[in-house]
């Protein structure tokens, strides 16, 4: 593992290389980090909007999570290599599980965010027919297994205060987190990023797996 | 009890790395490795938390990324997909598992096919036996049976080496590991993973290069163990 510091050095040449390839070939327009910062009310404005979809089929709550989220899937695919119609097509597929799958949302284990990063990424992973990833064993929580609200809310505060500390990164080092997830980095590449904030949240569904193992037992 | 319930987190002393499990977040991972990751996360709940918590970044970089507008008539199309379609039904309860001891976590049991005893073993030589598990190019997944006091021929490897203990125990020159272990190994390390007495022990293992082994004979017979 590298220190900060070493971090912020250029890697390795061909890693340089490559980001100067992609960065000339693609012309992407500059981020804006105010972008990133999603106010507190919006992530339990999504989780409301999923509930009443997957409670009473709210055409209304989809089309707003529509127009949220397909078009930050869109850009997500696209910047991993996807090209435009096929993103286009991909974006709407993953909006379309959201509607048959949405029994499996559980605002205690995820935000809504979070559940369309997984349906996209799992979506990507079908279409390149390449390596399959083998999910672990369900461990039958979820829905089913009693919904807390105060545990959906505290996992909801984790999941922005994770959002804003990613955000108050470092430039380089968040660019590094986005590549990997865009799908850019090799193992030996992701092995360099350091200093990512989880050991909030990590505890928090620790706590909550806890619970739910002492339940089944 | 179930092989995952024995193994409670004051025996797992061995976990997998963060750049294994953010790998796994993306979707990046060879098969091979996702295989391994997916069947240590079934048995370690403290590498699932952090697992999930990988996941959540994902969300994060979803979240604050950019936007491209979707095609005209994207919104349209979609619902026009949903039209009629109810959503799937949740399970009524947690399905009741009817496991018996000792069966392995579900994603090997899906390579697989079964469980321990469909495993078709191919001995390597040593009272060493081994499968090869079906899997994307790039790296290669084989479960491997390591008698009671026997030793794997001493080896170093070009890339990533990963080995989870399913059943029993072995001792290599790092340290010792135990069911649900995973000893994450690199270029650096060259090791002879030695079974314990007590009982055979049974791993599942995932490399993205061929091993190199010290010994004359071992790295003639290589070729054709596949390893």
């Amino acid at each position: 593992m590298l220190t900060e510091s070493e971090l912020f050095e250029v890697p390795t040449i061909s890693h340089a290389r490559r980001a100067h390839v992609r960065l000339s070939a693609v012309k992407e327009p500059q981020r804006k980090i105010s972008k990133v910062t999603a106010t507190p009310d919006d992530t339990q404005k999504w989780i409301d909007l999923m509930i009443a979809l997957r409670d009473h089929q709210d055409r209304t709550a989809f089309v707003q999570l529509f127009e949220h989220f397909a078009p930050r899937v869109k850009a997500f695919l696209m910047r991993g290599g996807m090209d435009r119609g096929k993103a286009e097509e991909c974006a709407q597929d993953v909006m379309t599980t959201l509607w048959t799958k949405a029994h499996l949302f559980d605002p205690t284990r995820a935000s809504v965010a979070t559940w369309v990063f997984t349906i996209a990424r799992n979506r990507r992973i079908d279409l390149a027919r390449k390596d399959r990833r083998p999910e672990p064993e369900d461990l039958d929580w979820g829905p089913a297994s009693e919904p807390d609200q105060s545990e959906a809310l505290a996992l909801q505060e984790d999941t922005e205060t994770l959002g804003r500390a990613i955000a108050a990164l470092p430039e380089k080092q968040r660019e590094l987190i986005e590549k990997a997830y865009f799908g850019d980095l090799s193992h030996s590449e992701i092995a360099e990023i350091t200093g990512l904030p989880l050991g909030t949240i990590k505890s928090r569904i620790r706590l909550a797996l806890d619970r739910l193992r002492h339940a089944l037992g | 009890m179930r092989l995952d319930e024995k193994m409670n987190m004051t025996t797992i002393k061995h976990h997998l790395t963060d750049a294994l499990l953010m790998g796994y977040a993306a979707g990046t991972l060879p098969e091979a490795f996702s295989l391994v990751v997916a069947t240590h996360l079934s048995m370690c709940d403290e590498c699932r938390a952090q697992a999930a918590s990988f996941d959540a970044v994902g969300g994060a970089v979803l979240e604050g990324g950019e936007t491209v507008s979707m095609d005209a008539g994207s919104l349209a199309a979609t619902l026009a997909r949903i039209q009629g379609v109810t959503p799937e039904a949740a399970p009524k309860a947690p399905h009741a598992k009817a496991r018996k001891a000792g069966d392995l976590p579900k994603p090997l049991l899906d390579y697989i096919g079964g469980d321990l005893d469909a495993v078709r073993w191919r001995p390597v030589g040593m009272g060493v036996r081994q499968a090869i598990l079906t899997t994307a190019k790039g790296a290669t997944a084989r479960l491997l049976y390591i008698p009671a006091g026997t030793a794997v021929p001493d080896h170093g490897h070009r890339g990533t080496e990963l080995t989870l203990v399913l059943k029993g125990a072995f001792r290599d020159q790092t340290d010792h590991f135990g069911p649900g272990d995973v000893e994450v190994a690199n270029e650096d390390l060259e090791h002879t993973p030695v079974a314990d007495i007590g009982e055979d022990c049974i791993c599942l293992a995932a490399t993205d290069a061929p091993l190199r082994f010290s010994g004359m004979l071992p790295r003639i017979a290589q070729p054709f163990l596949k390893i």
